[in-house]
């Protein structure tokens, strides 16, 4: 039987359609998630499945509904809040870092918040400096969040279906580029087999996507995309590329990391997030720290150059990282 | 009627000013994104959320205000820069992402700034409520007779900031106007679902501020409510919050399917169009004629046109010019 295809937000919105009817006491609360069926399609077709009282259209209070999510969470409901972009999350912030975060830990692990806090993340349409960031770095900072990024179809409804069934807070960042949507740039790899019955990813398992003895590309998300494009460029010029997806940040697969530096003993990472203080940074790190010996030349970084994501196209192209820039800077480290 | 026939016509063209600015746009975004829409494609790229429908609103405020009085927008911003008197080169050249936009192509459409009219806005619901407290504690300081108007949708008035907002604009009698344009729906959430009271006016009363709802479809409704609330600040007398109910006539953005309208909702208030209201109006008291309607629009017509010719003939800015402007 041929393999069913699926978009990436189909494959959310099938994850959470299963677990609402395996589960009670899952619902979803959001902007615009009902009859428009959120703006990214992770929730289409939910409130024709499920109505109003569990496909729940919130008023524009993030710091109320994020926070309510919390409450009902530590009443043992499952709730998976979904807030547009994660560009909004300034206005919830409180209640993610202090309360969604630390419940558990501060309760001396008596109460449990066992729900999931969905996003948008990503550029390169040009909608500028509120609408396009990444942030996963900035949660993935704070302790208590696990942290989920998913580049493909099968593993946003594997790794959504765990992160529902997860006894913990758990940030699911969709990239609007690796959903499928009919509207965005066309992209191939948003669209992949997804098997019809419910299964889980589990986290803290990073997929190598690309085997390579010549460097080690670290990335996640649209970025795993375009380095799988990059490596293809490099494969014709005799370069060959490991790629691994990540997956989640918390938890992080550093196993996974430094048996692939061990192997290829270069390493680059590609993030769309902010250059300092975050993934790329905390990469390098784990790379020093765990395989430095391993090493024969220094950790490579490519990611938004610490500057707001500007506007106009040749600004915004120039700060995320694309397919040429990619293959260029791998060309660069293994010339090292 | 309180209002002379030059005051009428002023408002009118500020409308239909607006209006044409806008249908151009919406025009021009759709160019090289179809057949395939590609929201990325084409020379105005991004989200586009257009005013046409709200201009009474913008039109009937910002013709109390001086070009020192602070603005606070939204991610639907075009209507309230035109009305507060801004040039539609600079700003069509920014919805171009041209370096010879308003903000040399970082901002877009939704991220306008210009000091000298004192304006910004943002992409960020309600985000710019606070500021216009904070520009009224200014001018209060200063011991000016300016005064700070923010435009917000009824979806942002209910965001913690607006109420936080309020309260800090009066327990400080600041000089600043809340105005609220409600158009019915936050992206697709109908207020009914949305918020608990029939007025955001009536939230005025929860922080002693007086509040007036009126017909934003009726540009001189909103004027004289406008005038009320401007005239008192500008006084010294304090806060006010008006909110004007109108209707998007392009959705929340471009591309946007509706899905969640009802049958014929969009048709019937494109029956009370606040230009043609107006229109209507003088017309009928013999301030209007069809010659000059034509020639009116043929203006406006000709002024975005310039602004568009000045936006495609301007170059983009250098790629590495992204890279400056973090700091001051």
């Amino acid at each position: 039987m041929a393999e069913r295809l699926l978009t990436t937000s189909k494959a959310i919105s099938e994850a959470i359609a299963q677990e609402m009817k395996r589960d009670d006491s899952v619902f979803v609360m959001g902007e615009d998630v009902g009859a428009y069926g959120g703006i990214f399609g992770a929730t289409e077709g939910l409130l024709d499945q499920f109505g109003p009282e569990r496909i729940m259209d919130m008023p524009i209070s993030e710091m109320g509904f994020i926070g309510a999510a919390v409450g009902a969470a530590t009443e043992g409901m499952r709730p998976i809040a979904e807030l547009m972009f994660v560009d909004f999350f300034g206005a919830a912030m409180d209640q993610i870092y202090n309360h969604m975060a630390k419940i558990h830990y501060m309760s001396g692990g008596h109460v449990n918040v066992p729900m999931v806090l969905m996003t948008a993340i990503g550029g390169s349409y040009s909608d500028a400096a509120q609408h396009s960031q990444c942030l996963y770095g900035l949660f993935a900072h704070v302790p208590g969040i696990k942290v989920v990024v998913p580049s493909t179809p099968y593993d946003a409804k594997g790794l959504m279906t765990q992160a529902i069934r997860d006894d913990n807070p758990v940030m699911f960042f969709f990239h609007k580029g690796v959903m499928g949507l009919g509207w965005m740039t066309p992209n191939p790899r948003a669209t992949g087999p997804v098997p019809e019955e419910p299964y889980t990813v589990p986290f803290g398992q990073a997929a190598v996507r690309r085997e390579g003895s010549d460097l080690t590309i670290l990335t996640l998300s649209l970025m795993a995309h375009r380095s799988l494009d990059a490596a293809e460029k490099l494969a014709e010029e005799g370069i060959n590329a490991e790629v691994i997806d990540l997956r989640t940040l918390v938890p992080l697969d550093r196993e996974a990391i430094v048996e692939s530096v061990k192997k290829t003993h270069r390493v680059m990472i590609v993030d769309e997030d902010y250059k300092s203080f975050g993934m790329s940074g905390e990469l390098a790190a784990i790379v020093a720290e765990d395989a430095l010996d391993y090493l024969d030349a220094a950790p490579k970084r490519l990611a938004v150059p610490d500057v707001p994501i500007p506007y106009s196209r040749p600004m915004e192209q120039y700060v995320i990282p694309s397919v040429d820039r990619i293959a260029a800077a791998a060309k660069e480290l293994v010339a090292e | 009627m309180a209002l002379n026939r030059d005051e009428l016509l002023d408002l009118y063209r500020m409308m239909v000013k607006i209006r044409t600015f806008e249908e151009r746009v919406g025009e021009m975004y759709y160019e090289d994104k179809l057949p395939a829409f590609d929201i990325a494609a084409g020379p105005i790229p991004g989200e586009m959320h257009l005013y046409s429908g709200q201009e009474a609103v913008a039109a009937g405020v910002c013709a109390h205000l001086r070009p020192d009085d602070p603005v606070t927008s939204t991610h639907r911003p075009h209507g309230h820069l035109i009305a507060k008197g801004e040039d539609l080169k600079p700003l069509m050249a920014e919805i171009f992402g041209k370096k010879t936009g308003l903000c040399e192509g970082k901002g877009g459409h939704m991220h306008l700034f210009d000091p000298n009219l004192h304006f910004g806005c943002g992409g960020i619901v309600g985000g710019g409520i606070p500021h216009a407290v904070g520009a009224a504690l200014a001018i209060k300081k200063r011991g000016e007779d300016r005064v700070a108007v923010s435009f917000f949708g009824e979806g942002a008035a209910n965001i913690g900031a607006f109420h936080e907002s309020l309260n800090l604009a009066a327990v400080l009698h600041l000089p600043v106007v809340f105005v609220v344009e409600d158009n019915l729906y936050a992206i697709s959430v109908p207020k009914s679902v949305s918020t608990a009271v029939r007025s955001n006016a009536e939230r005025g009363a929860a922080y002693g501020i007086p509040g007036v709802q009126v017909d934003g479809q009726d540009v001189i409704a909103v004027y004289e409510a406008a005038q009320e609330a401007v005239g008192r600040a500008r006084r010294g007398e304090g806060p006010s919050i008006i909110e004007a109910v109108c209707y998007r006539y392009r959705g929340h953005f471009e591309g946007d399917a509706e899905g969640y309208l009802k049958p014929g909702e969009k048709e019937s208030w494109k029956e009370k169009d606040p230009i043609h209201i107006l229109g209507a109006q003088l017309q009928g008291q013999g301030w209007l004629s069809e010659d000059e309607v034509a020639e009116i629009q043929g203006e406006m017509t000709a002024l975005v046109g310039e602004a568009e010719r000045f936006a495609r003939e301007s170059p983009y800015p250098a790629p590495e010019e992204a890279l400056e402007g973090v700091f001051a």
